[in-house]
């Protein structure tokens, strides 16, 4: 009878204590043994948020280099194929921004992570074209990215349910079929 | 004082940027873009503004292209960007904020007549287009 009460409470104590270890974020946010990268800094910046947000989802500055921001504002009258020209001084006003919170800006988590692996002098225009966003999207076939609900990779939010929030958390992917 | 002088500079930085905002209107746009063109307001055309909108033209991939590709055929609803974006309707009957902008309406034609019709909208036909999608309903 004693052991038996004993061995209940054992039983309940393990059972407590694996359920808070399971449940507590950890203080260090890596629970999720990615590093706790999956979330952006929260950033506002009225013209970044109102200009590049009009055709796209304002694509985080952390997701590419200085070198790669200078080349994508400079050639904003072709912009993959479309004219997205600005005024002088609103286009030096989101450079300057994308500038301040790029990839190697150092000011971001996600910002290091793209820049692991990145060749110092590469500065790619496309974010899909960054060996961190391939090798985070090895597992999605072709097939899904042509899915009339996806459309296109450059649509982050169509599995990424809170891209415009700059949350990656794998647990808020959701893709469409 | 200080406090005064913020008070002061706030409400005058309010007016002005009511001012910037509620300047325009579709009625004023053409009367500007028709001015610009030499022409009286009734020398605008819905039906010319129409065929603007719709007509496809080859784009520089060789694709056909036309504002209704996006905007679709019916500028009361909503269209998609290349990316999938939501594009608000186009027509000031389903959404008031449409051509209150003349900035903003300028950007646009200089960024959209380039990629439909690899060149920029004269004044005449940017009064068109507005005179038709201010009589879309």
């Amino acid at each position: 009878m004693n052991y038996l009460l004993r061995g209940i409470g054992v039983v309940a104590a393990v059972g407590v204590i694996s359920l808070l270890a399971f449940s507590l974020p950890s203080p260090s946010g890596e629970a999720r043994g990615d590093g706790g990268s999956e979330t952006l800094p929260k950033l506002t910046h009225k013209n970044w948020q109102q200009e590049c947000a009009s055709c796209h989802i304002a694509y985080a500055p952390a997701f590419l280099p200085k070198a790669s921001w200078r080349r994508v504002m400079g050639g904003l009258d072709q912009h993959f194929g479309e004219n997205a020209s600005l005024d002088p001084v609103t286009q030096a006003d989101i450079l300057r921004f994308l500038e301040a919170n790029a990839a190697d800006a150092g000011t971001s988590r996600m910002g290091n992570r793209v820049m692991q692996g990145m060749d110092a002098k590469s500065a790619p225009l496309r974010i899909t074209e960054t060996r961190w966003f391939v090798r985070k999207h090895d597992e999605v076939s072709r097939a899904v990215w042509s899915r009339k609900a996806v459309g296109s990779a450059a649509n982050c939010a169509a599995c990424h349910r809170q891209a415009e929030q700059g949350v990656f958390d794998e647990d808020t992917v959701r893709i469409p079929k | 004082m200080i406090k005064r002088l913020f008070r002061s500079s706030l409400a005058m930085l309010g007016m002005a940027s009511t001012v910037a905002w509620a300047a325009d209107n579709p009625a004023s746009l053409m009367a500007h873009y028709a001015a610009t063109a030499g022409v009286p307001v009734s020398g605008l055309s819905a039906k010319r503004g129409e065929m603007l909108y719709r007509t496809e033209h080859p784009g520089r991939n060789g694709q056909p292209v036309s504002c209704a590709a996006c905007h679709t055929a019916n500028p009361t609803q909503p269209g998609r960007t290349r990316v999938n974006k939501l594009i608000e309707p186009l027509a000031p009957a389903a959404n008031p904020q449409r051509f209150t902008d003349a900035a903003k309406v300028e950007k646009w034609f200089r960024r959209n007549c380039t990629d439909v019709l690899q060149r920029e909208c004269s004044a005449q036909e940017k009064g068109d287009f507005i005179a038709w999608l201010s009589q879309t309903k």
